[in-house]
């Protein structure tokens, strides 16, 4: 039913369903290019550019972090907005637009990159004119959010709505200084800026999609669907008001921890370490309120799989936001960077944070959606908890302990000052750990397809009629 | 005015803020509005559920 007495959740069906779908793809093709590594030999890719590990690798980045992580917050975030408001979402058919939009953009970003055509700046990696699109949906999305806000029926601004207020507003920055570029045809565009000031601007962006895209956002879900599943209100409000201007005061300058020892002016690195440090209290305050929402109903993670991917959630992003502000320590990033310990971190965060805050978010709200009391097996939500939980845990250990073997044989020096290893000789040792990291992510790919067919026998069985969608009438004073 | 001068009083500045903030937040002032705030996930349930029952009975 389209009316003003109803919240808007076809919008959010379509993200929902499309995260799904999105996340396997984006699985798929991590799935593949583990698999290089692990077997570059196999003939299957041998010799097909487009099937080649620098094209496919950003294509990963890009499905999983834009169009998978991307979807769960358009769906989330609509939800939330419209509920904790009480309010339709604002703009009408623009809410429509950002979806088509947004799925326009995952489609150009297929098929540019296995063709090569690339800008090269991580997690920014897609041409000009796609830029451009991002740019026009991302402000439709800020219109149709900020524009729920303003026509709420309640008094307050819900925290969850604060954060995912910073994240539409500080990535709609962040792309749009980042994608400064000089066109030069239809496929190729330049920076605007040089050298080191390039590679800054690059960072101030990448470490900052890391904060508000992958983590204000997440948290944004967190402040939400923790307490509704729960049964209770967050742990404390006040503290979740300190967290949100403390965590986004401090992500903004973290950046130049990506730079350590390189051209970059030494005290910016500096500064970048000190903020990365800085870091780690509002992030253990924000997980701290997660987890203590539970106080007083822990027994509720015993039997409720839901709960356990949320909890476990805010688990990996407290080991996580440790691990992160102790790599941007500048010895102990001479050590990590360019090792394979990086890529353990960004999946401790991605995989054990952010997909399992958005799993979990997910069996809450597909239910609801298609006016279902809960998902069509609670047990195979059960066995895709244990499935992912190992999966990412062997991907992580794999790449810790490569990470710091190839740390400690490329600073390995003779005598004589002569290097003891040659740099083919750690890719050599570093065989086992891509295998185990394989196995690892094949198990999280495979939870996926539970979900999909879990999902997919929800949404048969459930009537969208049916959903809960009315919005209360106004209080009668 | 030296640009030190002006890095010197924004660090003031900006601990000055983040303390005002931690005071504002846990003042007494705060706990019925952030208390009314912290209910609103569950707040279009309970009235919605009201509703239907206002509903029911005329």
């Amino acid at each position: 039913m389209e009316s003003q007495t109803t919240y808007n959740y076809k919008v959010v069906r379509q993200f929902a369903i499309m995260t799904v779908v999105w996340g396997i793809v984006g699985m798929l093709v991590g799935v593949i290019v583990a698999a290089q590594l692990a077997f570059p030999d196999f003939a299957l890719w041998d010799g097909i550019s487009f099937l080649s590990y620098g094209r496919l690798r950003p294509l990963h980045t890009n499905a999983v972090i834009f169009a998978f992580g991307g979807s769960a917050l358009f769906a989330t975030s609509y939800y939330v907005v419209q509920r904790t408001s009480q309010a339709r979402l604002f703009g009408g058919p623009l809410a429509a637009f950002t979806f088509w939009g947004w799925m326009l953009v995952i489609v150009l970003a297929a098929v540019t990159l296995p063709l090569g055509i690339t800008s090269g700046k991580e997690y920014a990696e897609l041409e000009w004119p796609i830029d451009l699109l991002i740019a026009v949906v991302w402000v439709s999305y800020a219109i149709v959010f900020f524009g729920t806000v303003a026509t709420r029926k309640v008094k307050h601004i819900y925290v969850a709505n604060w954060f995912f207020g910073a994240f539409i507003l500080t990535i709609a920055v962040l792309h749009i200084v980042n994608s400064a570029f000089i066109p030069v045809s239809l496929t190729k565009g330049y920076s605007f800026y040089p050298g080191a000031i390039d590679a800054m601007v690059q960072w101030w962006y990448g470490h900052n999609a890391v904060g508000f895209f992958l983590t204000t956002a997440f948290l944004g879900m967190m402040y939400y669907f923790v307490p509704k599943q729960a049964g209770r209100p967050v742990y404390s409000y006040r503290l979740s008001v300190v967290h949100f201007w403390a965590l986004i005061s401090t992500y903004m300058w973290a950046g130049p921890h990506h730079l350590h020892y390189t051209a970059l002016p030494d005290w910016a690195q500096s500064v970048g370490m000190v903020f990365s440090l800085i870091l780690l209290a509002p992030s253990w305050g924000g997980m701290i309120n997660g987890i203590m929402t539970l106080s007083g109903a822990w027994h509720k993670l015993r039997t409720d799989p839901v709960l356990k991917f949320l909890i476990v959630s805010l688990s990996f992003y407290g080991m996580s936001t440790f691990e992160g502000p102790m790599m941007s320590i500048k010895t102990v990033n001479a050590l990590s960077h360019y090792t394979d310990w990086t890529v353990g971190h960004v999946h401790s965060g991605a995989l054990g944070w952010v997909a399992m805050v958005s799993i979990g978010s997910l069996y809450y709200l597909i239910p609801r959606l298609f006016g279902r009391v809960q998902m069509f097996s609670m047990a195979l939500v059960e066995l895709h908890f244990w499935i992912a939980t190992i999966g990412v845990v062997l991907y992580i250990a794999a790449m810790w302990i490569a990470g710091v073997m190839q740390g400690l044989m490329w600073r390995a020096v003779n005598a004589d000052g002569t290097l003891t290893y040659s740099f083919i000789e750690s890719v050599e040792r570093t065989y086992p750990f891509y295998y185990v990291r394989l196995l690892g992510g094949a198990m999280f790919l495979t939870g996926m397809l539970l979900m999909a067919y879990n999902v997919w026998k929800t949404v048969g069985a459930g009537r969208t009629a049916d959903a809960d969608d009315a919005i209360p009438a106004p209080a009668a004073h | 005015m030296d640009i030190n001068d002006i890095r010197a009083w924004q660090t003031a500045i900006l601990l000055i803020s983040f303390v005002g903030i931690i005071f504002w937040a846990y003042s007494k002032r705060r706990k019925s509005s952030f208390d009314e705030a912290a209910n609103l996930p569950f707040a279009d349930e309970e009235r919605h559920q009201a509703t239907i029952k206002k509903e029911n009975l005329s």
